[in-house]
């Protein structure tokens, strides 16, 4: 207990690091260090060469794939696949490129996703943010009580609820809806309550305390000053929500049987599936796999420091 | 686990009566008059989707796992005859195992690769680049892990059979053997999931004072030593959360499974979310999908309680 407790890093910040604590050279053989960059140049290898193939695949006609499976570069480059899940191919042209007839509209899908994702991110972080206002800042009775009960919905995992929740949403008619997709867990989410009451009871309340004093309503002190204030983690969790929501698969292949609503990752699945055993379209599959995977590369490049320690902070609690 | 003790004293002043802290925590001061109203307007929307999509399925979720209910009729209660069922249910216990090998699969070889990585990188380097890099994986869904990794091991064309062909071996029916999906699925969690837990235990690994080290090597112990008799112990804690949530979280493989095999070849890689799905909406079997999804449940909850009791989860050694 003693040790681990030592360092308590700000929530959302990550703990400083001690730069380089390497034991000094002259004790360990460099044998040694060069097995280990080994390893994590192995580690980076077998990380990163899927994504390449990715790339390779999608802008190789995927006739000439059959022939050079082993080129390192994509074979006889053409946008043509990009051009196949886009819908914009003729027939003739995605034949002639080995496509196997079966498209996906993926710009419809992706605007589905982005629909789902935007909401329900925004819906449960502004909802556990004015929970956790409640629980960290405001006197009331039984508040303990209700946080503690709140909790106990991290214990239950998603497989005891899912089909009743199936069931429920299919009784209020919510099936085939936007409103189906989003609503279970757009009210409530115990992590983001206990994460962000804890950021706010480790920040000082003496500048809300003296709005207050100042006449400024309870509700105005919340999004004017204390809301500020939480940026960081509000963000931190709203870039968690949207990754987890953009790559949920069981929750929308339950509630969703029509195009109109479904997002990418089930639309994708679909064709992976219904691509033919014998030749499947793979410069179509990877395009449209990287149409799925792009937004999330656009969000670690953007946000990548931040999403390592939140991660790592996420482990700590 | 043991930094959420740090709660600043602020925090604790729950009835803010027996704290004379200024006028921070005054429950009769002017400033907290309303608050109980305010309060309960604040946090109305997540009582609400608590009770609806949290408490209440799961006691629905219990209720309709002894009942027999096909969605179009009401649920009819049917008291034990789903158990029952379950007991003599040999594709449950088929599932179960085939869920069984790939949970033990995939948290060995995740496990040991991601403290291995963690222990490299935080010997090796600070960069933040580096971490990025092996969470990668982590931030793609299954669905999209899924199709890459079966189009590199496609039995003809997939680059991981060209180059074990390269190598004069006979190409490996990764996805469509009955013997080798399992593990391949298991393989592609790993791919998956590594680099998040590398990232954990690397964030563990900091909380450790540099101190003990300087001290362990005073006394002369080598790397191998420090690691088991330093490392391990002060780390149980970050090592039993992450060991616990890859449990936890291939018990409920799904998707990959959906995307690669879809339960194939001829059952081999069926696991136990994958039966239970189609149960309920292949067959329309809704009691008795959720006796299995009860099931389930029962025996994470078992898994977890055994673990955390053998790890001691919440203290860890010190010295």
């Amino acid at each position: 207990m003693s040790a681990s407790v030592t360092a308590p890093p700000a929530l959302g910040a990550a703990p400083a690091v001690p730069a380089r604590r390497k034991p000094s050279s002259g004790r360990r053989p460099s044998v040694g260090r060069a097995v280990a960059w080994t390893y994590l140049g192995g580690v980076v290898l077998v990380t990163l060469f899927p994504f390449y193939w990715i790339l390779r695949t999608s802008f190789s006609n995927n006739y000439s794939l059959i022939t050079h499976p082993s080129s390192l570069l994509p074979v006889d480059f053409t946008l043509g696949a990009f051009r196949r899940v886009l819908g914009i191919a003729t027939s003739a042209e995605s034949l002639a490129e080995g496509g196997s007839g079966a498209s996906i509209n993926i710009l419809h899908f992706a605007m589905n996703s982005l629909i789902f994702a935007t909401l329900s991110t925004v819906l449960v972080v502004f909802f556990s943010l004015i929970a956790a206002y409640a629980f960290a800042r405001l006197q009331w009775p039984g508040r303990d009580l209700v946080f503690s009960v709140l909790l106990t919905a991290l214990m239950v995992p998603g497989i005891l609820t899912l089909l009743p929740n199936f069931v429920l949403i299919k009784d209020l008619g919510l099936l085939n809806t936007f409103g189906g997709l989003i609503l279970p867990g757009a009210l409530f989410s115990a992590f983001n309550i206990f994460f962000l009451r804890q950021f706010m009871l480790g920040l000082s309340g003496e500048i809300e305390e003296a709005a207050l004093i100042d006449g400024a309503s309870r509700l105005r002190v919340l999004f004017q000053i204390t809301l500020p204030m939480t940026s960081g983690p509000v963000t931190t969790l709203s870039i968690l929500g949207f990754i987890g929501a953009w790559n949920d698969y069981f929750w929308p292949l339950l509630v969703t049987s029509d195009d109109s609503v479904r997002p990418l990752t089930l639309a994708l699945a679909v064709f992976k599936q219904s691509s033919p055993q014998a030749a499947p379209d793979w410069a179509g599959l990877m395009a449209a796999t990287l149409v799925a995977a792009l937004p999330m590369l656009v969000l670690f490049l953007a946000f990548g420091r931040r999403i390592v320690d939140s991660i790592g902070f996420s482990g700590l609690k | 686990m043991a930094i959420s003790t740090t709660t600043p004293a602020r925090g604790r002043t729950a009835t803010g009566r027996d704290h004379k802290t200024g006028p921070v925590h005054r429950a009769g001061s002017p400033a907290h008059r309303g608050d109980a109203r305010l309060a309960w307007v604040l946090i109305a929307p997540a009582v609400i989707g608590f009770l609806a999509f949290a408490a209440y399925p799961t006691l629905r979720g219990i209720y309709l796992s002894f009942t027999d209910f096909r969605v179009l009729t009401p649920p009819q209660w049917t008291g034990m005859d789903n158990l029952k069922r379950l007991v003599a249910d040999e594709v449950f216990w088929h599932s179960l195992g085939v869920t069984a090998y790939f949970v033990v699969l995939s948290v060995v070889i995740g496990m040991a690769l991601s403290v291995t990585t963690a222990v490299v990188l935080h010997r090796l380097t600070a960069s933040t680049a580096l971490r990025g890099v092996i969470i990668l994986p982590f931030l793609i869904s299954g669905v999209v892990a899924a199709t890459t990794w079966s189009w590199m091991l496609d039995a003809q064309l997939g680059i991981v059979n060209i180059a074990i062909r390269q190598l004069g071996l006979d190409p490996v029916f990764f996805l469509g053997s009955s013997r080798w999906a399992i593990p391949t699925i298991a393989l592609i969690s790993v791919w998956k999931g590594m680099g998040y837990n590398a990232i954990i235990v690397f964030a563990g690994l900091q909380t450790i004072p540099p101190t003990v080290y300087e001290a362990g090597r005073i006394d002369g112990a080598n790397e191998m030593q420090m690691f088991r008799r330093l490392t391990l112990p002060l780390l149980r804690p970050v090592l039993a959360m992450v060991l616990v949530l890859t449990v936890i979280g291939s018990f409920q493989v799904f998707d990959l499974v959906a995307v690669t095999t879809q339960g194939g070849p001829a059952r081999a890689s069926n696991v136990l979310q994958l039966y239970i799905y189609d149960k309920a909406f292949g067959q329309f079997e809704f009691g008795y999908a959720a006796t299995m999804s009860l099931a389930l449940f029962a025996m994470l909850i078992t898994i977890t309680f055994l673990q955390m009791r053998l790890l001691r989860a919440d203290e860890s050694d010190t010295n």
